[in-house]
């Protein structure tokens, strides 16, 4: 049993005590920026945000349902990002992806909108916001294989672009006539059934059973096994037979696919319609529930739930204690920032075998440059 | 009917006749915003340019330019009534501003020295290690920015143009181009002179040489003598002051303010740049020129569109499209021209000393 | 060849290491080592892969600090703090991997971390090349201080890599395994250039495992061994099975019996081939062999002459410009590598660490990476992973891989072991060709006795060899039948039993034709 013990800690401190240290580095940050701007040392302030952040998190019932609602999109964005990682790709368009899954799937919605049985167009529409942002991650994928250019940066213009054709789309075709601002209609029926409280709906489910999928796909089959294999050295894929530019076209399909769920099931499942200047933090979210799971399924479905549950919480904690939402974005980037930096927390706490930082388990930098061969 | 028309008539190749005599007739007027579109393009770039050609691979250029745009502008607010805003010499120059300047710069080098230390001492993924810098940066200037308007503030200003006399501009051929280079803020003439200056350092001085040896093979510069780490991290602080020069300019040069991701994607643009101008100082620069004209024909097309058929075909396009276009551009050439261009051998791969022991 | 004998007064050394110790966790690389080098000497250090000549070199240049142990220069201790301290002090390294940039020229590879300054910022470019012009003319070659070092030869970047350490008046040069990518004829032409060297009063210190050559150029031998010095010696009193002993610790048979071979039906049969290299330029011109059934094959030449685009227009890795493979009566030209393999081809690849196995899997899933698709290790999409565990451990014994575990990352295991890890995959496959490139570059003797032996029975078995190597020995120990590539052709096929080893060294330096350009000029 003790040893059973030990080595369940040596897997989880190193985020365990990331969080930790995390956390004081926010408490600093609050305190310091309370100070420089208001002129005022308030050693309370980081108590009350935190306090305000964890109630809003899983503090009651509600709070909990926020937390799942909120995490389905991260389970799904993070294991888009995480595929994608395994085959040596980094996937920073989950955003475009995302956005463009929502596009179409609400597009394609609203023309279901009355249509009994609701599932169908529910179906339909989920397919076709899967399909879009699969098609979204075909092109960074594609033209990597074909001319090696990089993803990082494509993904990152596309991105840009999937902002600009939402906006195109919600203010000309979609927009409902007369309306103040450019909004589409709603979904009506084809709206993701709620499971439990007010807004619950069931896609938690959906991304659970996703994890799974990707989870057997990549380890249990031979398809995962060469994705695995192109990701950590794509020579040797191309000598044992494999063709490493259909993985990564595969791959960044794939991971696009599962980014378009991701939107498609927000649409569907919480905001029922979507406007021209629909934002959303599901990007870099993704990529930081990716890395704090170490692209492994499990570990993306329990960093969901924890950065959901920061993001449930930081409205409640903006409201109750005055401290503006971003701030979940410096927590979760030095929570990052100590698992890369694995060394620096074993030093601080005296560890000794705890398990690999993000810089042993994940090297993915090639560089730009040259054709990915066949 | 002269030449020029016939060809404009063809029906569907004659819209590229026109597009191009359009392009052509725009030019003048737009080289200066192309111009100071590029500035935080080309600073990227050149940021870009100095951390990989040490071997360095630098993603959280986005991040260190938002930095030191909240930097400068938040720094202009608060040293605002300390300081005064006395103008002085040119350029509108206050030492408000000034000294907002000089921290904005600091604050990208301490930025850039997180990336450095992660990337050379702790030889974390570099990409991953500038991702993290990108989250980070996003998050403390959205945080910072919304606490600090809740007070209200006033911002110290922004630098202005130098105004060369009326003789030198109206100047048949060269007045545009004094218009362009040098009807311009400091900081777009400090870019120009800092192209040069960095192009010639990097090919013909010993920095420069001991430099690329260290990014192209650092095994080689260690065994003679050559410090390799020191080295890629003096150049990956260099590259955060440059960048921090890019986001400065953001909110201190073409604007007076700050907004959260004012960045917009220009410093992965600037990555792009720096690839098509195959990690030369100078072919960053053009590139960044080359990126930074379809902001410039986008505005154009929108406050003065072409005559005839390409206008009403260009008027049809909603106005996201424009907005789109650096963007796109960027894909079209950088899968265009990625397969020729090729980086320093030893970019993205961390190095460990044979003599740590 | 050695110099004359030195007069009786034996001079006193230029270089002395007293005692030297290095640790590093788990082996102890260094053991008290004693090595002296008079001036004008060249005194080889001798030992196997492993032995700790590296590190005692790295010692001597700065690179790593001794645990115990003392240097001295002309009898007066130094302490060295890393590669520019030594270099400051007369000490130059020419490493067995050249320290060379390929994208700078020649001159700035030269200059590199001692410029030649016009002025505190700016390089002089002139002087710089002018000096070297000069140097170069004073050990007899003639050199292009602009030419990019990429795109030289082997054999001149060797010589710029000694014209670095002499730029920086070097008086002790340390030469790690200078040999190992020459030529027969370029060999002779770098002894020649370091009896000049030592004539005129440098010290130089030759690290090397070929036993030939040491005796040939040495003044005297030191010889290495688990990192303790067993032996010195002076070559007129010793011979190779004598260094052999001595190197390895016991009696070893440095040829494997070979025994006869009979050859079946032809299995490979190349046509006309020709193959375009990365730069879209011809690096096969028009080949044509045959290998038959039981018989091994074996392909000389200096690397860079179309060996690599061969094997890989072979193995499906690269598309073939013109001509036809076949194997056996199957028309395989164009084929994709996964169909080729599992027409019975097998490929241990050169480059171990970057082609044939990846290193952060385990040691099992390496067992099967060129047939994890088929059955047993696979039913459909869906893996096996009892049967691929099964035939990781019977492997494993098989072959007598060296491993904890079958789960260990391949990464863990020793170079030796790795090699084992694929020749144990490939070789237990049913195979009508096998294709060997470099298989023992790099490894340890007990090792290379193993692959040779188990290339053998291969043989015997009746499996076609291909055998490419760098190693002339390998290919004239092992080959039925010997050609030589030079330049993208095939300019001979021997027989084994009618090869000398002069005359194929002469092939892989000239091919054949008569030398166009004069003794000592740049080939780029």
């Amino acid at each position: 049993m003790r040893a059973r013990l030990r080595r369940l800690w040596t897997v989880i401190a190193l985020p365990v005590l990331s969080i930790v240290l995390a956390a004081l580095v926010g408490a600093v940050v609050m305190i310091f920026s309370e100070f420089l701007v208001r002129g005022q040392i308030s050693i309370l302030l980081p108590v009350n945000a935190y306090v305000a952040l964890i109630s809003g998190s899983i503090g009651s019932p509600n709070a909990i349902i926020n937390t799942l609602v909120n995490a389905t999109p991260l389970i799904l964005g993070g294991l888009a990002v995480g595929l994608a990682f395994k085959a040596g790709l980094f996937n920073i368009g989950a955003q475009g992806q995302f956005l463009m899954g929502a596009l179409v799937s609400v597009a394609v919605a609203t023309q279901f909108r009355t249509f009994e049985p609701g599932f169908i167009g529910l179906l339909v529409a989920l397919a076709a916001g899967t399909l879009a942002g699969a098609a979204y991650g075909f092109i960074p994928g594609v033209l990597k294989a074909v001319s090696g250019a990089h993803e990082v940066v494509t993904t990152i213009m596309l991105n840009f672009i999937a902002i600009s054709i939402v906006a195109a789309a919600v203010s000309t075709v979609l927009d409902v006539p007369g309306s103040p601002s450019p909004i589409t209609l709603d979904v009506g029926t084809a709206a993701l059934p709620v499971l439990i409280g007010r807004n619950g709906h069931i896609g938690i489910l959906i991304a659970l059973a996703m994890a799974a999928v990707i989870s057997w796909l990549l380890f249990k089959t031979t398809w995962g096994y060469e994705l695995r294999t192109a990701g950590a050295n794509p020579e040797a894929a191309r000598y044992a037979g494999m063709s490493p530019r259909s993985i990564i076209v595969a791959a960044m399909s794939m991971a696009g696919g599962l980014a378009g769920m991701a939107g498609a099931i927000e649409v569907l499942g919480v905001t029922h319609h979507m406007t021209s200047s629909y934002g959303t933090t599901v990007g870099f979210d993704s990529i930081a529930v990716a890395l704090l799971g170490r692209t492994n399924p499990l570990g993306i479905v329990l960093a969901a739930l924890l950065f959901g549950g920061m993001r449930a919480g930081a409205v409640a904690m903006q409201i109750n204690a005055g401290v503006p939402a971003e701030l979940v974005g410096v927590l979760q980037a030095t929570i990052l920032f100590f698992i890369v930096a694995s060394s620096v927390v074993r030093r601080i706490f005296r560890l000794r075998a705890v398990g690999p930082g993000l810089d042993e388990a994940t090297t993915i930098t090639r560089t730009y440059g040259g054709e990915v061969k066949a | 009917m002269d030449i020029v028309s016939v060809l404009y008539e063809i029906p569907i190749i004659g819209l590229v006749f026109q597009l191009i005599g359009y392009l052509i007739t725009i030019f003048p007027t737009i080289a200066p915003i192309v111009m100071q579109a590029a500035v935080p393009i080309a600073f990227a770039a050149l940021c870009g340019v100095m951390c990989e050609r040490a071997g360095v691979v630098n993603i959280g250029i986005e991040g260190t330019m938002l930095v030191a745009a909240f930097v400068g502008w938040a720094a202009g607010v608060y040293l605002l009534p300390v300081l005064g805003s006395q103008p002085a010499l040119a350029f509108g120059v206050t030492p408000s501003l000034l000294v907002a300047l000089g921290l904005a710069v600091l604050s990208g080098m301490v930025v850039a020295l997180v990336h450095a230390w992660l990337s050379i001492s702790v030889r974390a993924d570099q990409i991953i290690s500038g991702t993290i810098i990108n989250i980070a940066a996003f998050g403390i200037t959205g945080y910072l920015n919304a606490l600090i308007s809740r007070t209200s503030p006033t911002s110290a200003g922004r630098f202005t143009s130098f105004t060369p006399p009326e003789w030198l501009t109206s100047l048949p051929l060269v007045g545009w181009l004094v218009n362009t280079l040098i009807a311009q803020g400091p900081m777009v003439i400090s870019l120009l002179v800092i192209v040069v200056v960095f192009q010639i350092m990097l090919f013909r001085s010993r920095w420069g040489l001991r430099v690329r040896a260290v990014g192209e093979h650092p095994r080689a510069a260690e065994t003679v003598g050559i410090d390799v780490i020191r080295v890629r991290y003096r150049n990956v602080l260099i590259g955060g002051a440059l960048a921090a020069l890019g986001g400065a300019y953001l909110s201190m040069e073409l604007s007076q303010s700050f907004q959260t991701g004012m960045t917009v994607g220009r410093g992965f643009i600037g990555l792009a740049a720096m690839i098509v101008g195959r990690w030369t100082p100078l072919g960053a620069f053009g590139a960044a020129l080359l990126f930074a004209s379809s902001v410039g024909i986008g505005q154009s097309i929108r406050i003065a569109p072409p005559p005839g058929d390409l206008g009403s075909l260009l008027g049809a396009l909603p106005g996201q499209f424009f907005d789109a276009l650096p963007y796109l551009i960027t894909i079209v050439i950088l899968a265009g021209v990625i397969g020729r261009s090729i980086p320093p051998a030893a970019d993205g791969q961390p190095y460990e000393r044979e003599s740590a022991t | 060849m050695a110099l004359p004998e030195a007069p009786e007064v034996v001079k006193a050394p230029a270089l002395e290491m007293r005692g030297i110790t290095k640790r590093y966790p788990g082996v102890v690389a260094n053991d008290g080592v004693d090595l002296d080098v008079r001036p004008g000497e060249i005194h080889a250090l001798l030992g196997e892969n492993g032995a700790g000549k590296t590190t005692l070199m790295n010692v001597l240049y700065g690179l790593a600090k001794p645990d115990a142990g003392e240097i001295l220069l002309d009898g007066a201790p130094i302490e060295l703090s890393g590669p520019a301290d030594a270099i400051a002090q007369g000490i130059s390294m020419v490493h067995q991997h050249f320290m060379l940039v390929p994208v700078l020229s020649v001159a700035e590879n030269i200059v590199l971390g001692d410029e030649t300054m016009a002025n505190p910022i700016f390089l002089d470019r002139k002087e710089a090349d002018r000096r070297i012009v000069e140097l170069g003319r004073r050990f007899g070659f003639e050199v292009d201080p602009a030419v990019k070092v990429g795109s030289l030869s082997v054999g001149w970047q060797q010589r710029v890599e000694i014209l670095k350490a002499l730029y920086r008046e070097a008086r002790i040069l340390v030469l790690d395994e200078p040999t190992a990518v020459l030529t027969p004829q370029e060999t002779e032409e770098i002894f020649a250039v370091l009896r000049r060297l030592a004539g005129a009063g440098h010290s130089i210190i030759f690290i090397s495992h070929k036993l030939y050559e040491v005796l040939e150029i040495a003044d005297r031998i030191t010889v290495i061994r688990r990192g303790r010095v067993v032996g010195q010696r002076v070559p007129s009193e010793t011979n190779e099975d004598d260094l052999a002993e001595l190197m390895v610790g016991r009696e070893v048979s440095l040829v494997v019996d070979r025994g006869e071979s009979h050859p079946g039906e032809p299995v490979l049969r190349v046509e006309g081939l020709r193959v375009n290299d990365d730069r879209r330029q011809e690096a096969l011109r028009g080949v044509d062999f045959e290998i038959r059934a039981g018989e091994i094959f074996g392909i000389a030449g200096v690397a860079g002459n179309g060996q690599d685009e061969l094997v890989e227009a072979l193995t499906g890795l690269r598309k073939a410009a013109a001509g036809r493979v076949k194997l056996g009566e199957t028309d395989i030209t164009g084929w994709r590598t996964r169909d080729i393999y599992d027409e019975g081809v097998g490929y241990v690849p050169a480059d171990r660490h970057r082609f044939g196995l990846v290193l952060s899997q385990t040691l099992a899933d390496g067992l099967v990476l060129t047939s994890y698709h088929r059955a047993p290790f696979a039913r459909g999409i869906q893996r096996n992973a009892a049967a691929i565990d099964e035939a990781a451990q019977n492997l494993i014994g098989q072959y007598d891989i060296r491993t904890p575990s079958a789960d260990v990352k391949a990464g863990t295991l020793s170079g030796g072991n790795q090699q084992k890890v694929i020749v144990a995959r490939e070789f237990s496959r049913e195979l009508r060709l096998l294709v060997l490139d470099q298989p023992t570059r790099g490894l340890d003797v007990g090792s290379i006795e193993f692959i040779h032996r188990q290339a053998i029975a291969a043989r015997d078995a009746g499996t076609a060899i291909l055998l490419v190597s760098a190693e002339l020995d390998e290919v004239l120990e092992l080959s039925d039948r010997i050609a030589v590539m030079y330049r993208g052709r095939l300019v001979a096929t021997i027989d084994a039993r009618e090869a000398n080893k002069n005359e194929v060294g002469l092939l892989m330096a000239t091919g054949g034709e008569a030398r166009a350009e004069g003794e000592g000029a740049l080939t780029a």
